[in-house]
């Protein structure tokens, strides 16, 4: 069974967004671009179904990316770290999650996947979409916020982070997972496997190749910074922490 | 505009989620509920004394009994027919049906937004709480998930709402079925409705630590245990009790952070707390940035001390 795995490349995690002067967005100029985390533990969790673990039956994981030319690296990123193939859908508008989905459901027409692998959110938007909207599209039962993926042959058991604790859920085959961040470790990839990631097959569509009209349906008026909050004061000892707290009313 | 509110509920009791979720509603118009479950008698007529509402929609069928999305979507889309809002908490279940029944109506779903400014234009958060955006949406409908956090909480007594049965038929499409859960049992204030949090972070060095110096001062303070996803990932505790972007998003009247040095990932699940103590040996931590109260020592004589003292 074949496993499709979609990717964001994103801000960094490591660095701080910093607002547009202009208020329009987050400044990506010059800026260090990465997978999104939580891309990441997706494309770890179809690679190590691929290699056997937590059910297996898993012969080919193609790694999906929408947007912008440079998405590219992200998916040799997938290659190096264990995907068989990869598709970009290349443009240069800002794709939404709802578009996102629809050029997804179309890919998975075209190539059948078993298991749709999607991280719960990107780290820029945090819109925490596209995996649902795809279920909703397909008609596919969703596993979201996953802990903890078992495959079988005909359908796939995953554990859920829910508010208070844990869910199980069993859905049958095809079905859309996306993960939480306890699912696993994701691996770094080896130089040897970067170097191999070169020469695995990258093909080029673009959203009118699968029909998909991209026209955003919401508009950013404008991007601020947060409020900030001051800085209180710094208390010398236990007794003083007390008074404080006796003085605002929190003693029980 | 008419708009239909997710009732979050365990099954006997409307969640406090909700309440906010109904404030948001209130100010694109009317409000109205739909409770979805199995049994769920004693949910509606809860819901029906939320203050200001109208009509609350009851679908009671085994297929909805654990919510899920692949059952509850389509029935939510059939009542969209005559509403123009979804609206559900951004819980993980609001999070988990909202996006599929956007997908079913081709809308984008607008997440988390934190205010209304207007019928059609809304801010939410993005980059971690790292930006705030002000977005409008061209759909007709509208889809739209609530940092509960961000609204007041409307009365959950004084409405008079009129009860409604839905008829579904078909309801259970077959595709998913619910497993069992592991609910953590735990006698304190649930995370995201506490009055007082009190978090730990991986300063306490370990699970044993942390039950020793966080509960007990837990316990004399009536509050909630929260963590940083630093002690988390290091296996003190669970992640359930992970505060911060990518675990809880919590807002109390106090919340008293104990070694947790203040990453940007966790005061993004924090900050809008009225009153923040700090307890850290460095002077220096990021969370005496945002602290109302600091103290600045070794958590391991602070925090035995204040739970004796107080």
């Amino acid at each position: 069974m074949k496993v499709l795995v979609p990717v964001k490349r994103v801000l960094d995690y490591n660095v701080k967004p910093r607002v547009k002067a202009d208020g329009s967005g987050v400044d990506l100029s010059n800026v260090k671009m990465s997978m999104n985390p939580f891309d990441e533990i997706a494309v770890e969790e179809a690679i190590r179904l691929r290699e056997g673990k937590n059910g297996g039956g898993v012969t080919e994981v193609i790694a999906v990316s929408v947007g912008e030319q440079k998405c590219t690296e992200t998916l040799r990123t997938a290659l190096a770290m264990g995907a068989d193939r990869a598709i970009l859908v290349q443009t240069d508008e800002k794709v939404e999650p709802l578009a996102v989905a629809k050029i997804l459901k179309a890919i998975a027409d075209e190539e059948g996947p078993s298991l749709v692998i999607l991280g719960k959110q990107a780290i820029d938007d945090d819109n925490n979409q596209t995996g649902q909207m795809l279920a909703g599209l397909t008609g596919w039962g969703q596993g979201t916020f996953a802990s903890k993926v078992e495959l079988a042959p005909d359908s796939v058991t995953v554990t859920r982070e829910v508010d208070g604790g844990l869910e199980t859920e069993k859905l049958t085959l095809p079905a859309i997972v996306t993960t939480d961040l306890r699912l696993n470790e994701p691996r770094y990839a080896s130089l040897p496997n970067i170097m191999k990631a070169k020469s695995k097959p990258l093909s080029t569509k673009t959203p009118a190749d699968y029909g998909v009209d991209v026209t955003p349906r919401i508009k950013t008026l404008k991007v601020v910074e947060p409020g900030k909050r001051q800085a209180g004061v710094k208390v010398a000892d236990v007794d003083e922490l007390v008074n404080k707290l006796t003085v605002l009313g929190i003693r029980k | 505009m008419k708009t239909l509110v997710w009732v979050e509920h365990d099954g006997g009791s409307v969640k406090d989620a909700t309440l906010s979720a109904v404030t948001a509603a209130s100010k694109l118009g009317e409000v109205h509920l739909l409770v979805a479950g199995q049994d769920v008698d004693a949910v509606a007529q809860a819901a029906a004394q939320i203050a200001g509402v109208g009509k609350v929609h009851v679908a009671d069928d085994a297929a909805f009994a654990h919510a899920l999305a692949e059952n509850v979507a389509p029935l939510v889309v059939e009542l969209m027919g005559h509403h123009d809002a979804f609206v559900a908490p951004a819980t993980t279940s609001g999070k988990n049906i909202a996006p599929r029944v956007a997908a079913l109506l081709d809308v984008m779903q607008i997440s988390d937004i934190l205010s209304v400014e207007g019928e059609d234009t809304f801010t939410r958060p993005v980059y971690a709480g790292n930006a705030i955006a002000t977005v409008q949406t061209s759909d007709a409908k509208k889809v739209i998930t609530v940092r509960t956090t961000a609204f007041e909480k409307v009365a959950s007594t004084g409405g008079s709402g009129t009860i409604e049965a839905v008829t579904a038929s078909g309801a259970d499409k077959g595709v998913s079925t619910y497993v069992g859960s592991e609910i953590a049992a735990n006698a304190r204030p649930e995370l995201t409705s506490a009055k007082v949090i009190v978090s730990g972070g991986r300063a306490l060095g370990s699970g044993e630590k942390f039950r020793e110096l966080i509960e007990p001062l837990a316990d004399k303070l009536g509050a909630g245990v929260g963590a940083s996803r630093a002690a988390v990932d290091a296996g003190f505790v669970p992640n359930d009790y992970q505060v911060g972007q990518t675990g809880k998003i919590v807002a109390p009247e106090v919340y008293v952070a104990v070694g947790i040095s203040g990453a940007i990932q966790h005061l993004a699940g924090m900050k809008d707390s009225k009153i923040i103590v700090a307890i850290n040996k460095d002077e220096d931590a990021p969370i005496f940035q945002v602290a109302d109260i600091g103290l600045v020592g070794d958590l391991f004589k602070i925090v035995p001390e204040l739970t004796d003292k107080l």
